[in-house]
Formats: structure tokens, C-alpha cells, sequence
């Protein structure tokens, strides 16, 4: 009887892996992915027609086209500084959504916060940091991109209307920056942002009544901390957030980025 | 005249050799096709072969009925139909002289001319040129994942060796010196050393800012060559440098007071 036991095969690491294989296509999970109606039904191989799929049956339809022109792809034409500056504001988001659990925008609390962030929550500098020098680096990135898209003359028409759509995003860019340079309540913090709004306040005509408005006095105080807040984590982003839903679409309305030289 | 496209001389020369070939082997086997196309009168005697496909008995229904036509029009004669009696004649009387090679046809015994070939660009309005162009996937994204891969891994390892800066906390009897704005105002800043207030922080970047929206509106050279646009490449070069210096001065050669320093001498008085 034992002899008989011993007799059967044993299993190869080759069977392992084939009776895994089989066990996870097999599962509800995989079919429930792999299902005709999905993206691919049968897996993914290479063929003209997937490769369309990929874009046509995602929610990146939204921001690409199936085909794009070929000097588009290179990336010595655009240097990525566009798509970039998108990709810095989604991770400045990410990271700022996970600042905001534990910060609170009043001048008694605030500095404390982000003290504690940085000494008491795992990873809380690491996002600190990543939040502030992903802000350094969008700026840099918006202001080059800008650079580019002049040099190249991709601001003529037919792409005026998008040109003044971006010096929009530029402005909002440096807004957001700003503001959120209030928040850590410290110094640094205290006093760039008085000698930025102190020259505001020498705009002719309205330049006092519009400080007042965006500091909440006459000085920066916690009325300003509260309102700049407000600013950073909800107003600029969702005028940005328009603003950027506009530029993309025009980019493909005026039929896709310039070029080639 | 106007030019054969390449695709169908091909194709002619390719029919042409299969008819040769056919030729040889079984004598009539085209030249009963080509006549019985163009005159049935013709194909009656040339080929009754089974390569034509119209039958024996249509031909010569056909046949009597042009013979009969041939001789009303020459017994009603008249001027108007004298054309017509010719031609009628000439066709009738062809394929008898012929022996198998029809009235129309040309030199190399063709049935068929080709008259014209029309470009499509001449009576089609084509307005969109073909681009050359690749599937997004993968060629574009790919490009874009890696480049976002690399600017996560440039920050976060940035962001594990420099950390931000939290100063003391905020003290507004206090004024640190020298006091500095964000980095990308410190070129307003180093204005406001030059100029009124009002000049320096709002005239000065409003001009630029409006200069930068009307940019499109302004240049009208449609040319996008960076050769036809030196002019405005300069401009907008000394624009970005006039910019880049001031940001540079002010956030690095700037000391106590906001006096000018030399960093390597008097140390750094800068914080992102």
C-alpha cells in the first residue's frame, strides 16, 4: 500500500505552476475581468484593433486620440512639460488630500499640525516634502511648458484661444502656490506672503479693497489663514481644474499638439 | 496628357500577357472574346467556339437584323441619314474584309481605349491631407507613464533627502531680515528696489502678463519655422531672461535689508 503511494508522481514546480495558472483563470475573479463585454475578452494580444480598444474603451478616450501623429510621440518635441505640469497637479492632490487629515487652518493650531505631521505621522514629512517640492517643481514645469509652446509657434492659429487659456493656468498655477505658501503658519510663511500682498495693495483703483477682501483685514491674520485655505484646497483647484478640462480639449479640437517644424 | 497611373498599366500588361499566352495555345480563344464584345456580326464566323458565351442562334438573329437596318437606310437614302448609312455600311462591311478583328478596334487589336484618367484631387474636393500617424497605445503612452514614473521617483527621493523648511512660528511682531517673497515673485521683488511700488508690482507684470495673452494676436507671421521667426524668438527670449536674472539676483544676491550680496562671500539667504 505505501509502495503504491510512493509510486504517484511527484508534483514538478512546472505542474505548480500550470495547476496555479488554472486555478487563477478558472477563478470568478478573472472572468468577471476577462467577460465578453470588457476591454479584452479573450487577453490582450497586440493587434491594431486592440491597440484602439485601449483607448477607445477607456476613460482615456477622454484626453487621447486613438492615433496621434508621429512626431508627436518624440519626446525631444514637447519634453513631456505639458503632460508633466498634469501629472504634478495629480500628485500635488494626492498628497494634499492626505496633508488635510491632519491640518487645521487656524493661527493657534495650524503650526502645531504640521509640527506634528512631520514628528508623530508615519510618512507625514515625506508627503510634507513631496507636496512642497512637487509645488516648486509644477510651477517650473508650467512656466516651461509655456516656454516651449512659444518657441515652437504653437500659440498661432489655430490655437490662439488655447494660448490664452494656458497663461490662464500659469496665473492660477502661481495663485495656488502661493496661498497654499500661508498655510504652514511659520515665518517663512508670514512674511513672503506680506510682501506679496503688500505690493497687490498698490494695484490702482481697487488694489486696497482687493487686499482686504483676500486677507480679511487689514492685516494677515486668521481670517487670512482661513480664507487662503479655502483658496488652496477648493476654490483655485476647481477653477483649475475647468480651466485645464478646457486647454485639454481644445488641444485635440485644434487638431492635436503643432508641429512638426 | 495626362499620365497612366502606375497600378493600371500593370494590370494591362498583366491581361495582355495572359491573352498571349491564351493565344497561342488554343487559336480564337481571345480574338473570339474580343470580337464577339464588340461585333456580334464579327464572332459568328471568327469563333462559334465555346469560348463565346453568347449563343449561336442570338448572333445570327443579331446578324439578319443589321443586314436588314443596312437596307431600309439605303433604300429610304436622304441626306440627314447619309452619315448613319455609311457608318452602318463600314460596320457591316468590316468584318467580311477583317476576318475576325472588329471595326473599332485599335492598333494592337484592343476593343477597349481608355480615354482618360481623372486625378482624384481634379473633381474631388479632398480636404484632409493623410498624416502620418501611430496608435497612441503604446507608442504614446508609454513615453507618458515612464515620464511619470521618473517625476514620482525625482520627487519622493528629493523629498527623502531635503526636507521643507518650517521656520519658527509666525510672529507678526517680528519681521525676519531680509523678508522674502516665493521665489517666482522675487523678480517683482528686486523691481520694487528699482521702481515705485505701483510700477514694479503691478504696471511692470500686468504689461508682461497682457503681452503674453496677446502674443498670438500680435505676431501674425503664420510661419512656425524658427528660421521666419527670429524676431520673435529673440523677444521672447530677452522676455524669459529679463525675468530669470531678476528671480536669480533676488533670490540669491540679497541679503539683510535686501541689500545686494555675493552668496559664495556672505552666505545664502534663501528658503523655498
Amino acid at each position: 500500500m505505501a509502495k503504491i503511494i510512493d509510486d504517484k508522481p511527484r508534483q514538478t514546480v512546472k505542474d505548480r505552476v500550470n495547476s496555479t495558472v488554472d486555478a487563477v483563470q478558472g477563478s470568478q475573479a478573472w472572468n468577471s475581468i476577462f467577460r465578453p463585454g470588457s476591454i479584452f475578452r479573450k487577453g490582450y494580444t497586440d493587434s491594431p484593433r486592440n491597440r484602439s480598444y485601449v483607448i477607445m474603451n477607456s476613460v482615456l478616450y477622454h484626453l487621447h486620440p486613438v492615433k496621434v501623429k508621429r512626431h508627436a510621440v518624440k519626446v525631444s518635441y514637447t519634453l513631456c512639460l505639458g503632460g508633466l505640469s498634469f501629472f504634478l497637479f495629480i500628485l500635488l492632490t494626492v498628497t494634499g488630500i492626505f496633508l488635510m487629515f491632519f491640518y487645521r487652518p487656524e493661527t493657534t493650531a495650524a503650526w502645531n499640525d504640521i509640527q506634528n505631521l512631520q514628528t508623530s505621522v508615519t510618512f507625514g514629512l515625506l508627503v510634507r516634502n513631496m507636496h512642497r517640492w512637487g509645488a516648486h517643481l509644477m510651477v517650473l514645469a508650467v512656466f516651461l511648458h509655456m516656454a516651449r509652446v512659444f518657441y515652437h509657434g504653437a500659440y498661432k492659429p489655430p490655437r490662439e484661444f488655447n494660448w490664452v487659456i494656458g497663461v490662464i493656468l500659469l496665473t492660477l498655477t502661481l495663485l495656488l502656490s502661493f496661498t497654499g505658501y500661508l498655510l504652514p503658519w511659520d515665518q517663512l510663511a508670514l512674511w513672503a506672503v506680506a510682501v506679496g500682498t503688500n505690493m497687490m495693495g498698490f494695484t490702482p483703483v481697487f488694489g486696497q479693497e482687493v487686499r482686504f477682501v483676500l486677507l480679511g483685514g487689514a492685516e494677515i491674520g486668521s481670517e487670512t489663514l482661513l480664507r487662503w485655505y479655502v483658496l488652496h484646497v477648493l476654490f483655485l483647484p476647481f477653477v483649475i481644474v475647468i480651466f485645464m478640462a478646457i486647454h485639454f480639449w481644445r488641444v485635440r479640437k485644434d487638431g492635436g499638439i503643432s508641429g512638426p517644424l | 496628357m495626362t499620365e497612366i497611373p502606375e497600378h493600371l498599366l500593370k494590370r494591362a500588361q498583366a491581361a495582355r500577357e495572359k491573352s498571349a499566352s491564351s493565344g497561342g495555345d488554343a487559336d480564337g480563344g481571345s480574338a473570339a472574346e474580343s470580337s464577339g464584345s464588340a461585333s456580334g456580326a464579327a464572332s459568328s464566323e471568327a469563333a462559334s467556339s465555346a469560348a463565346s458565351r453568347i449563343p449561336e442562334h442570338l448572333l445570327q438573329r443579331s446578324k439578319a437584323a443589321k443586314d436588314n437596318k443596312a437596307e431600309n437606310q439605303a433604300a429610304a437614302g436622304g441626306g440627314a441619314v447619309a452619315v448613319a448609312d455609311k457608318v452602318g455600311a463600314v460596320v457591316a462591311a468590316a468584318p467580311a474584309a477583317g476576318g475576325g478583328v472588329p471595326a473599332g478596334a485599335g492598333p494592337g487589336g484592343h476593343t477597349q481605349r481608355l480615354l482618360t484618367v481623372v486625378k482624384p484631387g481634379s473633381i474631388q474636393d479632398v480636404k484632409a491631407t493623410p498624416v502620418d500617424k501611430v496608435h497612441t497605445w503604446p507608442h504614446l503612452l508609454v513615453g507618458e507613464f515612464v515620464a511619470a514614473l521618473a517625476c514620482t521617483a525625482f520627487t519622493f527621493l528629493f523629498s527623502v533627502w531635503v526636507n521643507a523648511p518650517l521656520l519658527q512660528l509666525a510672529n507678526t511682531n517680528e519681521t525676519p531680515n531680509p523678508s522674502k517673497a516665493p521665489w517666482y515673485f522675487l523678480g517683482l521683488q528686486e523691481l520694487l528696489t528699482m521702481f515705485h511700488p505701483m510700477v514694479a508690482g503691478v504696471t511692470i507684470p500686468g504689461m508682461g502678463l497682457i503681452a503674453l495673452v496677446l502674443a498670438p494676436f500680435i505676431d501674425r507671421n503664420p510661419s512656425n519655422k524658427p528660421e521666419d521667426r527670429k524676431f520673435a524668438t529673440s523677444l521672447m527670449t530677452v522676455h524669459l531672461m529679463f525675468w530669470a536674472v531678476l528671480v536669480m539676483i533676488g533670490s540669491f544676491f540679497r541679503g539683510p535689508g535686501f541689500l545686494f550680496i555675493l552668496p559664495w562671500r556672505d552666505g545664502l539667504f534663501f528658503e523655498l
